[in-house]
């Protein structure tokens, strides 16, 4: 989770990622963020998440993320 | 039928009054029949390829679904008796057939669309490239009408088969309900282009007749005429005798044509998708919005997010996404960190990815070069304010001036000023003419012509100008009276006289002032024939 | 308890039907005044044709008229500006009407022959052939002006349907206001003024005029590809005949002396021909012309399109001749009532003379 949020940090260090649950209803993260996020995660966390995973409920929060890494992790 | 035709009234009319007298277990039928007499109205032999690609999805998607259910039964039968690895190897057989039917069904429909909306295009550059090479020898041309609406319901039926694909929504079991769903009438002809998860449950559900929604949704339509009629179709006669006559009309002329044009595609389009929308809630059904006051966005990208917004998301999930996480980009991304420094290697897979989602808006839009480059424009401009952002952010932490509503005016102009350019593409339809007229703007300096009267000359008169005004008053009024609630809410809290009065005064300016009837060209919806 | 709820419920039954009651009064308050703005609109921006382009208005003057006429002319423009039913009155004592108007296509011509005999049986009916000229519809002002003064029958409804152009629509003829809705930008005076009631512009369909341009170097008529007149054209001189037939009507065929649209030989010898196989009179003027006295540097008022007054009393004269002689109609001078309504008009036709002669003075 800590490395996760260093990941979101990095890429917009003004918003409260632990809080916020409105990532892509809010329109804060932007297809070419979601898009940087997935190359960081795949090398941090060594899965990938493929196109069909990329939906408002997985990338809404950083917790909503953080499980879908830990879901992908479980089934490799 | 032209959404401004008398016939196209009388038919929402008697879809209208059907639609609410027989069984409500019907509706959705009586939908389908609608669609398909519409269609049929069009181009009776245009239904040929709307069945096809309708069949192809349904089969291709069950089959999906058919694959999908069989590797859950097998691998919950044989549970105890399966290593991890081997169920790991069955899912991905599994999956792989699953991929095969989606490609087969995409491959078969992209080609149709390819073959009747590019051939004449192949065979345009073919000629060209045969006389570069100094032979005599040309191709003819293949003589074939594109069929009405087919990059949007291909559009529509290939996102349903790629959302079964990836689990999002189940197949379809009925096949007509499926053929209401690619063929629905009041979006056939220009979008938006609808995804079955968000379409589906209302297309299908039993309506009962609820006035407020009716008159909710024929308020709509009857805005969308008077952008359409009122705004667009009367200062299509500007516009166009500025482009037709290139040799005439320069300089500042093309920036007046310019921005003329995007007043007109704006009220075109956004009117066209009100009349859909509209329609559409008189019957029930809810259609996403495919605009969201695009021209009151701060920058390129916010418009592309805001503009023509269902196949912004088509292309963004169907195209950008899946080639910028597959495997290859993420080992292209990592070995451009590695060589390029982290950011500038982050942003290379990004780039790469839209200018495909650019290079094919492009191609979508048109079988032509002028479509091209237009889209590969929007991707430079995009990548610019994007290499650009460490200067913005800059002088923006020199300047306090982010959030100051000159700053944001500034903005929007920006924005509405870049588009309009770039949209000169659009205009011209023609590549070296656009970029000669584009460039008269600064050589041949006559910009007298803004108050001397010439612009009475370009088939407006002093009424023109003055209803357009009008018309372009009440746009803005609404834009920003919608930013803070809907407009029609509104409306519905007035006593009765008020509403009426506003109902009448709409329809006696629709009814009056719009471009229609004899003398008055019945200008296409400009994006019925992408 | 009980009582209460019962009471209530008699209150609300009430309320709910003086709530349906309002609803559909504002539903036909609403109605009537969407109907009555919209009747009001579609007059005010109708064209009223009173002082400019006058032709517009000569079919609708037809239905005010009492209708015991003895002569009704049907055709085009060379109807209309060359046959004086004044004269024909003052000299030969026929009471005529001519339902004429501007490139009136011979199909039209036809219907408004249908829709004359709703009113009245003429004796005789006289048609100008240079329509048969014209196989397809033309032009949508022409038939705007034809058929927007019809009174609405099957036969104006039939009109409206063949004669339609392309880019017409049927809808635009039963409501006006369609066709004409951005004339709010050129709206007048008139248009409030005449908006109930246009003022009288034609004398029994006669479209008078009294100034001169003589005709000079008329062109030749171009040489065409085919001078036979087409199907359509033949079909409704056909269909005109039989009406007449039917209805015990003469039927005479016109050519009236314009040198202008040219009249060709070819089709001269098809009327010709037509007028002997069916035993019908065929009377062209363009060749009676010195028997008529007719003088082209003073008879026309457009270098020989039309005839002017004066061309037009010296063809009637002689029209009347014939009719008299031919056709046997009576001298009706002596019938009381039609004298005095001859009178007014004739009074009407001086005046308007005079009132031309003077403008053409200053």
């Amino acid at each position: 989770m800590e490395e996760l949020l260093e990941i979101l940090k990095d890429l917009h260090p003004e918003v409260d990622f632990e809080t916020c649950d409105t990532l892509i209803d809010d329109k804060i993260l932007d297809s070419f963020d979601i898009v940087s996020i997935i190359a960081e995660i795949n090398d941090c966390f060594d899965v990938t998440i493929t196109a069909e995973k990329i939906t408002p409920q997985n990338f809404n929060s950083a917790e909503a993320l953080y499980a879908l890494i830990q879901e992908l992790e479980d089934g490799e | 039928m032209l959404f401004t035709s008398y016939a196209f009234l009388g038919f929402i009319g008697g879809v209208f009054l059907l639609y609410y007298l027989i069984p409500r277990r019907l509706q959705w039928g009586l939908l389908l029949l609608a669609s398909y007499l519409f269609y049929f109205i069009a181009g009776p032999s245009w239904l040929l390829y709307l069945v096809a690609t309708t069949a192809t999805t349904y089969f291709a998607a069950r089959r999906i679904e058919q694959v999908g259910a069989r590797q859950k039964a097998y691998i919950k039968a044989n549970k105890e008796s399966l290593s991890a690895q081997e169920k790991k190897a069955y899912k991905e057989k599994m999956k792989g057939r699953q991929r095969g039917w989606m490609l087969a069904c995409l491959l078969l429909n992209l080609g149709i669309l390819a073959v009747v909306k590019y051939t004449n295009f192949a065979i345009y550059n073919i000629n060209g490239l045969l006389r570069l090479t100094g032979s005599g020898a040309q191709l003819d041309f293949w003589d074939i009408a594109l069929p009405m609406g087919i990059s949007f319901y291909t559009f529509q039926a290939l996102g349903y088969l790629i959302d079964v694909y990836r689990g999002t929504v189940a197949a379809e079991k009925n096949p007509f309900r499926l053929a209401l769903f690619v063929s629905f009438f009041p979006q056939l002809i220009q979008g938006p282009i609808s995804r079955f998860g968000d379409l589906a449950r209302s297309l299908y559900e039993e309506h009962a007749f609820e006035a407020k929604r009716f008159c909710y949704g024929l308020e709509r339509v009857l805005w969308g005429y008077f952008k359409k009629l009122v705004i667009a179709d009367r200062i299509l006669t500007g516009v166009n005798t500025i482009i037709r006559d290139a040799e005439t009309y320069q300089g500042a002329y093309v920036f007046v044509g310019m921005l003329f044009y995007a007043l007109e595609l704006y009220a075109d389009f956004t009117g066209g998708i009100d009349i859909t929308i509209g329609i559409a809630q008189a019957l029930g059904i809810e259609v996403k919005e495919n605009f969201n006051r695009p021209y009151f966005s701060k920058s390129v990208k916010e418009y592309w997010r805001r503009w023509h917004i269902t196949m912004g998301t088509w292309f963004t999930d169907y195209i950008f996404y899946p080639i910028s996480v597959c495997k290859p980009m993420l080992k292209l991304s990592r070995f451009a960190r590695a060589h390029l420094g982290e950011n500038m290697g982050k942003r290379i897979p990004i780039y790469l990815s839209s200018f495909a989602v650019w290079l094919a808006t492009g191609v979508w839009h048109g079988a032509s070069w002028n479509f091209i480059v237009w889209g590969l424009g929007n991707w430079v401009v995009l990548m610019i304010s994007q290499e650009l952002e460490p200067v913005y952010a800059r002088f923006h932490r020199r300047f306090d001036v982010q959030g100051r509503g000159w700053f944001k005016l500034f903005q929007v102009l920006r924005t509405v000023f870049v588009m309009s350019c770039l949209r000169t593409f659009d205009c011209y339809r023609d590549v070296p003419l656009t970029f000669r007229m584009f460039g008269t703007m600064f050589t041949r300096w006559n910009w007298h012509i803004l108050w001397d009267g010439s612009l009475l000359g370009i088939g407006l008169g002093a009424a023109d100008y003055a209803v357009l005004l009008v018309g372009l008053i009440l746009l803005v009024t609404v834009s920003l009276l919608q930013r803070t609630g809907g407009v029609r809410d509104r409306i519905a809290a007035r006593p009765y006289p008020v509403r009426f009065l506003v109902w009448y005064g709409l329809f006696l300016a629709v009814l009056l002032l719009g471009a229609y009837g004899f003398g008055y060209d019945a200008s296409q919806f400009i994006y019925n024939q992408f | 308890m009980g009582r209460i709820q019962l009471l209530g419920n008699g209150i609300s039954r009430k309320t709910g039907t003086s709530r349906r009651c309002a609803r559909m009064g504002k539903l036909v308050g609403s109605a009537v005044v969407v109907l009555l703005g919209l009747g009001l609109l579609q007059r005010l921006l109708m064209p009223k044709y009173a002082s400019d382009v006058v032709e517009g208005a000569l079919i609708a003057e037809y239905y005010s008229e009492e209708k015991d006429h003895d002569v009704i002319f049907i055709g085009d423009c060379e109807v209309y500006e060359n046959f004086s039913p004044a004269v024909l009155w003052q000299d030969y004592g026929i009471n005529s009407y001519i339902r004429g108007s501007a490139q009136q296509l011979i199909w039209q011509s036809y219907y408004l022959l249908e829709d004359t005999l709703r009113y009245e049986k003429p004796d005789t009916v006289i048609f100008n052939v240079l329509s048969m000229q014209y196989n397809e519809p033309q032009r949508e002002a022409y038939n705007r002006m034809t058929l927007e003064g019809m009174r609405w029958s099957s036969s104006k409804a039939a009109s409206i349907a063949v004669s339609m152009t392309e880019e017409e629509h049927f809808l635009e003829y039963v409501f006006p206001l369609l066709r004409y809705h951005s004339r709010w930008s050129e709206l007048g005076a008139e248009d409030v003024r005449y908006m109930f009631r246009t003022p009288k512009v034609s004398h029994n369909g006669y479209y008078m005029r009294v100034d001169v341009k003589p005709a000079e170097n008329v062109p030749e008529g171009r040489i065409l590809a085919d001078y036979s007149f087409g199907d359509n054209a033949w079909e409704y001189l056909e269909k005109m005949a039989a009406l007449c037939r039917e209805n015990d009507i003469r039927l005479i065929l016109v050519k009236a002396p314009s040198l202008y649209p040219h009249w060709y030989d070819q089709w001269e010898e098809q009327i010709e021909d037509y007028a002997a196989r069916n035993d019908l009179l065929y009377i062209n003027y363009l060749e009676l012309v010195e028997e008529t006295g007719l003088d082209f540097s003073t008879d026309t008022y457009d270098g020989g399109l039309h005839l002017n007054l004066s061309g037009a009393e010296k063809i009637t004269k002689h029209l009347g001749g014939v009719l008299r002689q031919e056709a046997g109609l009576a001298d009706r001078r002596d019938e009381e009532h039609l004298a005095l309504v001859w009178e007014e008009k004739l009074a009407a036709y001086e005046q308007e003379k005079e009132r031309q002669y003077e403008e053409q003075g200053n």
